[in-house]
């Protein structure tokens, strides 16, 4: 590997290897898709892969993480963005075409897309 | 380098691989993971990542899954599939795998949450179990060699070394010089060669402090050093590490390597024209070699033995030349320090002690394992809050201090805050960050007599009053724990300890008396239960001591009676038992194995 000349090599070094370990780093925004049993029959393993795809495509920073059912079923796939203290907004019923919409106007336009949102948790 | 975008992943399971967590079977488990997650197609989406030591020692198999930072406790390879299919695949805990508060039972599934970690301030161990220890691209990607790049290119090493005295980092191996002094010391001292040296030989028993920083962040002391070297003027460093640390060598030397890749060692670091190589010596394990003069003696080549200073190594170390010793804990604060500054280093802390100190707590405390507090804090929230108390419910009788050569400090001095002062004003050290805690079935006099055994073997014999001292010392403290001491001895003892203290040429010897002396200030009336009424209050002195069947309680099941190995105990079944006292050797075997509490131990 060449090696490092400079601060500016470490820096960009540092950048290109930040995603790598981005689990394990604090991010602004997580990505909740629910996987219970109920999802995962209703498709949420799709839905997060093709969520997994357009953040990499993307180069957007933010965490996927699951839940098991709360319940609302009949909404499977559910997928929820939590951004800082704002409040938790809950998608019923995506498919993986829906994915690439929801995080070029929520995550990267900032807008809400409402038909869409089956929920809203405060707090 | 590679130009290639990172791999992303979804999912990072960081498995423990220290030592203890190794031993309790995480390699079977890690393998065990690394299949199931590539059975259930997930390996693009999880990776299993090997991490050093999170402190929590007696938890382990640790695993830590994170985004969501959950913590299992004692994972086995059996119970991977279920962490799979509910936490990896359906996002659910697996509250079985939880730590579990120990008063209420409630399971606490996230890290952050768990009170051994709440009370802490991990910023040396920052790292380790986040990391990759072999992964210097981990390493980088946290932020590490930023605070090499900056001294290199925008600090002269006045200003490294201003900076490092203005934080008031003090030396955390032993007797707290503070370190930003000591390298002004070697910068200044005349000669074109000078050396550094990481002192990795940690021979305090049951401590692992360095150890656990060297497994599991050895990036930290190589960047540490590297600074000190450009600070100090010198081209060449030695880690000294003992042998018995098989994974501290591999992870250092992998380190070694990695960064000579990187160009973060050799030639023209980071295009500034410093150069500087590291080299690693293993040491033999020998206790008196943590002391400065004699591990540079042990790098030459030669028995590890002291000499008298001065000269200090600042002025005539390493073969001659002047040299600059720290422990590797201190080097791994160094890029903190330059990274974030003195100014928020020094507002961690007490007046006179700076920043944080590791601990490996240890001995008859719930939560055993390496911790990270601020300097103040008290020896209760150490031992109650973070230690989870006392095993068993039992009482809190003292903690030992600073290694084998620390003092014993009592309960009523356990809202002392740690620091370096506060504990040599109790007798004791902070040293190296040894911390053993005993309860109330420890005999102090043993105490003393066991760590006086241990250091009568690793005194080198250089000196009279080390080698001789310590010998007479633990004759008494053996005939007092036989039952044949006398009040006079304590007296005698006091004196020894003294001449000790004052007389040797070492470290070692000048604080070898300390459990002594500190038992006699405290715990006084344990010496003399032992010497005046030929007992030991604490029941473990065998001489002193008497097993007896309770009348009461024995049901005559005749266990002890089957398990005594010298056919001490008779009796009918179902009828009282009795120890013949002339038979008995006091194993103890009864005691241990009586189901209805029937033996005493008087």
């Amino acid at each position: 590997m060449p090696k490092l000349k400079s601060l500016e090599d470490l820096q960009s070094l540092r950048e290109q290897l930040q995603g790598d370990i981005k689990a394990r780093a604090e991010t602004a925004t997580t990505i909740i898709v629910g996987m219970g049993t109920c999802g995962i029959s209703a498709g949420a393993r799709e839905v997060m892969h093709a969520i997994l795809a357009e953040l990499d495509a993307r180069d957007i920073d933010a965490h996927v993480t699951t839940v098991g059912c709360i319940g609302m079923c009949s909404k499977e796939p559910l997928v929820d963005i939590q951004q800082g203290d704002e409040p938790r907004i809950t998608y019923g019923n995506i498919t993986p075409a829906m994915v690439p919409r929801i995080i070029e106007e929520h995550l990267i336009q900032g807008h809400v897309v409402d038909e869409w949102v089956v929920g809203r948790v405060t707090g | 380098m590679s130009t290639s975008k990172a791999e992303q992943y979804r999912v990072d399971v960081l498995v423990c691989t220290c030592p203890a967590c190794t031993k309790a079977g995480a390699p079977e488990m890690e393998q065990a993971l690394k299949s199931e997650v590539g059975r259930r197609n997930l390996a693009d989406e999880v990776r299993v990542v090997e991490t050093g030591s999170r402190g929590f020692c007696s938890m382990g198999p640790i695993v830590i899954i994170q985004p969501e930072g959950i913590l299992y406790c004692q994972v086995g390879a059996a119970d991977v599939p279920e962490v799979v299919e509910e936490t990896l695949v359906k996002g659910r805990v697996v509250e079985r795998l939880t730590y579990k508060e120990p008063e209420t039972h409630k399971a606490v599934p996230y890290y952050d949450q768990i009170p051994f970690y709440g009370k802490q301030m991990r910023v040396v161990l920052r790292n380790c179990g986040l990391i990759n220890p072999m992964s210097i691209e981990e390493y980088v990607a946290v932020g590490g060699y930023q605070a090499l790049a900056k001294a290199l290119t925008v600090m002269t090493p006045e200003e490294v070394i201003a900076e490092v005295k203005k934080s008031g980092l003090r030396g955390r191996g032993g007797a707290g010089f503070p370190t930003g002094r000591k390298w002004g010391f070697a910068r200044s001292a005349p000669g074109d060669v000078k050396y550094i040296v990481a002192n990795g030989d940690e021979g305090d028993p049951g401590a692992f402090m360095d150890r656990s920083l060297m497994e599991g962040d050895p990036h930290a002391i190589l960047e540490g050093m590297t600074i000190g070297a450009y600070a100090i003027g010198a081209h060449e460093g030695h880690i000294y590490v003992r042998d018995e640390y098989p994974l501290a060598l591999r992870n250092l030397n992998a380190a070694i390597e990695q960064a000579r890749e990187y160009g973060l060692l050799g030639q023209d670091i980071l295009g500034s024209g410093f150069d500087f190589e590291i080299k690693i010596t293993r040491g033999a394990g020998a206790f008196v070699c943590g002391e400065e003069t004699a591990l540079m003696a042990s790098i030459e080549g030669r028995a590890g033995n002291p000499r008298p200073r001065p000269p200090f190594p600042a002025q005539s170390g390493l073969w001659g030349k002047p040299t600059n010793i720290n422990n590797a804990k201190t080097w791994a604060n160094i890029p903190l320090i330059i990274d974030r500054g003195a100014d928020w280093f020094s507002q961690i802390g007490t007046e006179t002690s700076k920043g944080t100190m590791i601990f490996s707590l240890v001995g008859k405390v719930n939560n055993t394992g390496l911790v990270e507090v601020p300097m103040g804090i008290t020896l209760r929230e150490l031992i109650f809050d973070i230690g989870g108390g006392i095993q068993d419910g039992k009482q809190f009788k003292a903690v030992q201090t600073g290694g084998p050569s620390g003092g014993c400090i009592p309960a009523d001095l356990l809202d002392l805050p740690v620091d370096y002062e506060h504990l040599k004003d109790a007798g004791s050290i902070m040293g190296s960050g040894g911390m053993i805690v005993m309860d109330e079935g420890t005999c102090m006099v043993d105490v003393a007599r066991y760590f006086l055994d241990f250091l009568k073997e690793e005194s080198c014999g250089k000196c009279t009053p080390c080698r001789e001292g310590i010998r007479q010392m633990l004759a008494i403290l053996t005939r007092i724990t036989e039952g044949e001491g006398e009040m006079a001895d304590l007296a005698q003892l006091e004196t020894l300890a003294h001449v000790v203290q004052d007389a040797s040429l070492c470290g070692l010897g000048q604080t070898a008396p300390n459990p002594v002396l500190s038992t006699l200030r405290y715990f006084r009336d344990e010496y003399v239960a032992h010497i005046e009424d030929k007992k030991c209050p604490a029941g473990v002195c065998r001489a002193l001591i008497e097993y007896t069947i309770l009348e009461d309680a024995c049901t005559g099941c005749g266990l002890c009676r089957r398990k005594c190995p010298q056919e001490a105990i008779s009796g009918e079944k179902k009828k009282l038992h009795v120890i013949d006292q002339e038979k008995c050797i006091k194993c103890g075997v009864c005691f241990d194995v009586c189901k209805f509490d029937a033996v005493a131990v008087r």
